[in-house]
């Protein structure tokens, strides 16, 4: 029911505000379908809306697995919003094509946010995230205490060596189905996401970051070479499932049947209800210090709005630690600075899940930031899946490479 | 004569009319701009203009080779051998920047096979992906459509007889077809899951553990049978129903006739249904070719065409490359190229099932 | 089958019936999971799916994820915009495409083989493959309606239904069903002085029960699975239809209980239009008596 009501009284602050001369301004979201985010976001909008008289934002929310479409068509049909919600990685291919324009915002407002929340392309900056997402790996204290392993931390995370002892020690145990969970039922963005900072950590990489030309010694050198080995070893040595139904996704952790789990911070709320005793411990070193993907669904401004200085205030607005703390507490997303975090319930120092904040400011690495990437994340995605169902290591990364390589000259550079 | 000629073009052309603007406009017309894109450099999102490329995207999914391998020596020379066999150098040591082929650049190994004595021929493709992915189709083609055509004949015949509730059964065959097919294989993959699925604790019961759990969809040999069986099992209903409404346009008196001629079920069968369903079984085989050819979301939801490209198939890979990789030329590509062999198997099909005067 | 006496009539129908129904358990017991699913909460749900609880409704039942699922999206609405769409191509496309069958095989006129050719070879094309020219397209058409003339179609029901009234394969399942129609009754009532209309109204729609009916079937379900097209060309939530809705289930973490109870949901209008039409094919069974 509060939902409904809160609807009805934006809708009457929308009709309000609208008898006067304003300007609207059109707003896309990716987080239809998702009550807390929509009434948080709806929040925003009637506060921004009442706040002032000269701009009026209008939402339209889209369902996250349907929103990198619906942008791509609604661009091609020429019929984009004022203000566009982008996810990091993709926003270097939309501003390269012409989607989005730079972002000006008062730089002190957003001095202390979390690097990854901050989407820079071409040296300027053109969206800017109200959260950030990490990754941990996710077990109960007490499956740590009977396979009697220690507890990283960050100052001290698990060496390969230890972490392959912890899966050995799990699997050992005959306790579960497997002893790793990394998430392979979620295809997609997920595995770039989530697996490529394995590669980083190894001194790999997608695509070789110094020029972004090529990918070629980046994702098929030795570094990446002993990454594959050890990605293919995890799944013929029986520590994880290569195939795995996504229910088992969601509901395997909790029902027992994994020792560890590779999840994000989204899924930790649940996680906890479930068992009070889970722990997020940071990622292991595989030699180059340990790494977890940063960067999640950012705001930015259209192209084609006419009211640049409209959107931006929008935005600017929205920064609030306020509204921040708010995305946190809704949806356990990780607050952007030290001060919405300390307002919030479970990221405060102290909370249950204050790690993931720590661990977003010192292991976090964004995915490449090329337009290209886009594409590369579909060739990275589908070499780890062919590696981890049994195919030859280096005979995938060089194709890999080879074909990200060819990408990036095909499409002129990427402008780089 | 002449003005009944006339009145016919206008009647004809006032009742197809509408359909054939209508395609026209939004299929023909769509599929020429498709085959424009095909010979371009064309990106779904990109600031670069657009170049005429030729046959640039047709060598890039088309383009193969042969390779001859040699086996590895040692210093005596002697063939190095390892499990049995000859070794033989990687393949990527030969394409991969090789001064004296550098055509072959880009290009993996498709399959090899033995040339007699120690050397192996191996067939290169620039995308191998894309050729599994034909191989792919058409054995799903060539298995579901028979199969499924059979079944559904078979089901017909079954549920055309007198019988009490028989509507019931009607109804319950058809219940997989009202469900969509992206929602059928989110159930299936349920069904399917190799540890602890549905199927797998059905034969193990059965079986009383005989049976080991298989990971149906995990397993380059099995996804594309699950995947086979499932698409049949969802679809067979509609073409029950198409069979089942030509079984309705055969004359009852035909029936009587051969009951009276005292002729067994099979004779019934050969003599009077099968002649009676000519043009529904044309119907009916072009429809689940067509259908089949377009096997798609089953894929989709399903396996993303692994493992290891077992379950790749053509449309497939034309909406991964076309939407995901943001590479709509090469993916119009591929439906040029989808369209020519489905024409080329239409025409066949029609030239050996056209009436023969 | 041969066991059995000829004269052992109880027992040969026991045995149909085992059969049919047998075969009955093999088609439907997905569809039980689904509805069995959508009533148990998702933990619950994901353990029974294991084992032969899925089709049974035991443990923790209620229509809770139904609410919830009525709370997340506005599900009314989509399967409203969705039996709207769908309804309106299907009357159409049956008009349209049933006219044009009866024409390619009753009448004669210049350029049909031709047409019915190149008709046909349409039926090859994926729609996926020509979306995105026909996006650039519809994205810039005309269009005549209350607020004068417009251009782009898009937000709207037309963009959904007009570029998918005609189509090869239903222009096809009538050519084909049409042969098999006997061709002496139309010559007959073209001497007698028949206009094509009325042959057409008169006694080749009375005769195409079957076919209408398949036709509308497999139109409905190629509408209501509609995705891809009305994700590209509809931006407004209030013209979006069940497939695209279906996405708002998948958030990161799925409710897998709301996931079967939307499922559920939409697929009672499918299953209640073809029972309706299941009566059309009665109708036709009865009616091929006095026919033939």
């Amino acid at each position: 029911m509060k939902v409904f009501t809160f609807a009805a009284s934006a809708a009457i602050l929308a009709w309000a505000s609208a008898a006067q001369a304003q300007t609207t301004l059109t707003m896309w979201y990716h987080g239809a379908g998702n009550e807390v985010e929509s009434k948080i976001i709806n929040q925003i909008i009637a506060d921004f809306n009442a706040s002032q008289s000269e701009w009026k934002v209008e939402l339209q929310s889209f369902p996250q697995a349907a929103y990198n479409d619906s942008v791509v068509a609604g661009a091609l049909a020429g019929n984009l919003p004022d203000i566009l919600d982008v996810d990091g990685p993709v926003m270097p291919n939309w501003a390269w094509a012409g989607y989005m324009q730079p972002l000006t915002i008062d730089e002190s407002k957003i001095a202390d946010f979390l690097p990854g929340t901050k989407g820079v392309w071409n040296g300027q900056l053109y969206s800017i995230g109200l959260w950030d997402a990490a990754v941990a790996l996710v077990t109960r204290q007490s499956y740590l205490d009977e396979l009697g392993l220690r507890t990283p931390t960050l100052e001290q995370p698990w060496t390969k060596d230890e972490f392959m002892a912890a899966l050995d020690a799990a699997k050992a145990s005959g306790k579960f189905e497997y002893a790793f969970d990394p998430g392979m039922a979620w295809t997609g963005e997920w595995y770039p996401y989530a697996f490529s900072p394995f590669l980083q950590s190894f001194g790999g990489d997608i695509v070789d970051r110094s020029t972004y030309k090529t990918a070629e010694g980046a994702l098929n050198g030795d570094a990446a070479m002993a990454f594959g080995e050890w990605w293919q070893g995890l799944f013929t040595n029986g520590y994880a499932p290569a195939t795995q139904d996504p229910a088992d996704r969601d509901g395997g952790f909790a029902a027992g049947k994994y020792a560890f789990s590779w999840n994000g911070n989204w899924a930790a709320l649940n996680t906890l209800q479930q068992f009070p005793d889970t722990v997020f411990l940071p990622a292991p070193d595989f030699g180059n210090g340990p790494k977890i993907g940063a960067a999640s669904w950012q705001f930015g401004v259209s192209a084609r709005s006419q009211h640049p200085e409209g959107a931006a205030a929008f935005i600017e607005f929205a920064l609030q630690d306020q509204y921040l703390a708010d995305f946190s507490n809704g949806i356990g997303l990780i607050p952007p600075t030290p001060t919405a975090a300390a307002m919030t319930e479970h990221y405060k120092p102290g909370g249950a899940m204050a790690g993931f904040f720590e661990l977003s400011a010192q292991q976090a690495l964004v995915r490449p930031v090329t337009p290209g990437y886009v594409v590369q994340a579909k060739v990275f995605e589908k070499a780890l899946a062919d590696i981890a169902n049994g195919a030859d290591v280096a005979d995938t990364l060089d194709a890999a490479a080879d074909e990200i390589t060819a990408d990036i000259e095909k499409n002129g550079g990427y402008g780089h | 004569m002449a003005s009944k000629f006339t009145v016919s073009n206008r009647t004809g052309w006032l009742m197809a009319g509408p359909a054939i603007l209508l395609i026209a406009g939004f299929v023909i017309l769509p599929f020429f701009l498709a085959i424009g894109l095909s010979f371009s450099n064309q990106r779904l999102v990109s600031p670069n203009p657009t170049e005429f490329v030729g046959l640039s995207n047709y060598r890039q999914l088309l383009d193969l080779a042969t390779l001859r391998l040699e086996p590895l020596r040692d210093e005596a020379g002697q063939v190095v051998m390892a499990d049995g066999g000859p070794q033989y150098p990687a393949v990527r040591s030969l394409t991969r920047n090789n001064p004296d082929r550098p055509d072959l650049a880009g290009m993996r190994e498709w399959f090899s096979f033995s040339t007699g004595g120690e050397s192996r021929t191996v067939v290169l493709a620039r995308d191998v992906v894309f050729m599994k992915a034909i191989v792919n189709t058409f054995i799903f083609v060539i298995v579901v459509a028979p199969v499924q055509a059979g079944l559904a004949l078979c089901l017909a015949l079954l549920i055309n007889q007198r019988l009490r509730g028989i509507n019931i059964f009607r109804a319950i065959y058809f219940m997989p077809v009202v469900v969509s097919i992206v929602v059928v294989s989110l159930l299936w993959r349920l069904i399917y899951d190799g540890q602890s699925g549905l199927l797998n604790n059905l034969l193990d019961a059965i079986s009383f553990g005989m049976i080991p759990p298989v990971n149906w969809l995990g397993n380059p040999s099995t996804a594309l049978g699950a995947i086979m069986a499932m698409s049949i099992w969802q679809a067979v209903g509609f073409h029950m129903v198409i069979w089942l409404s030509g079984l309705q346009t055969i004359s009852p008196t035909l029936y009587e006739a051969a009951a009276i001629e005292g002729a067994s079920k099979w004779q019934v069968f050969r003599y009077v249904t099968w002649p009676g369903l000519r043009n529904t079984a044309v119907l009916v085989l072009i429809v689940i070719t067509m259908q089949a050819f377009g096997l798609f979301a089953q894929i989709d939801v399903m396996t993303n065409g692994g493992p290891l490209d077992s379950t790749q198939t053509i449309v497939f890979q034309a909406i991964e490359r076309g939407y995901g990789k943001q590479d709509i030329s090469g993916g119009s590509a591929i439906s040029v190229i989808l369209f020519v062999i489905v024409l080329s198997i239409s025409l066949t099909q029609r030239w050996l099932t056209r009436e023969k005067p | 089958m041969a066991v059995i006496s000829s004269d052992n009539r109880g027992l040969r129908l026991a045995v149909r019936y085992a059969v049919l129904i047998l075969i009955a358990l093999i088609f439907v017991f997905p569809l039980v999971f689904m509805v069995m699913s959508s009533l148990k909460p998702s933990q619950q749900l994901l353990q029974d799916s294991a084992n032969l609880r899925a089709f049974l409704p035991v443990g923790d039942i209620s229509l809770n994820n139904y609410f919830a699922a009525f709370q997340r999206a506005p599900v009314a609405t989509f399967v409203f915009n969705s039996v709207l769409v769908t309804g309106v191509t299907v009357l159409f496309s049956l008009l349209v495409c049933s006219a044009a069958g009866f024409a390619f095989v009753f009448v004669k006129w210049k350029g049909r083989e031709t047409l019915l050719a190149i008709l046909l070879a349409t039926l090859i094309l994926p729609f996926e493959t020509i979306a995105i020219p026909m996006l650039l397209m519809v994205a810039h058409l005309p269009w005549l309606g209350v607020d004068g003339l417009t251009w782009g179609w898009l937000n709207s029901y037309r963009v959904q239904i007009i570029p998918f009234i005609a189509d090869g394969l239903t222009v096809f399942l009538f050519v084909q069903y049409f042969k098999d129609l006997p061709g002496e009754l139309i010559e007959a009532a073209r001497v007698e002085g028949a206009s094509w209309g009325q042959i057409y109204r008169k006694i080749v729609m009375p005769l195409s029960g079957p076919i209408l009916a398949t036709a509308a079937i497999l139109k409905f379900l190629v509408m209501y699975n509609q995705y891809l097209w009305p994700l590209m060309v509809t931006q407004e939530e209030g013209y979006r239809p069940v497939m695209v809705g279906l996405q708002y289930f998948f958030q990161l973490n799925v409710a897998w209980g709301e996931v079967m109870a939307y499922l559920s949901l939409i697929t009672v209008p499918v299953l209640a239009f073809y029972l309706y039409l299941q009566r059309a094919f009665i109708a036709s069974i009865a009616s091929t008596g006095v026919k033939g």
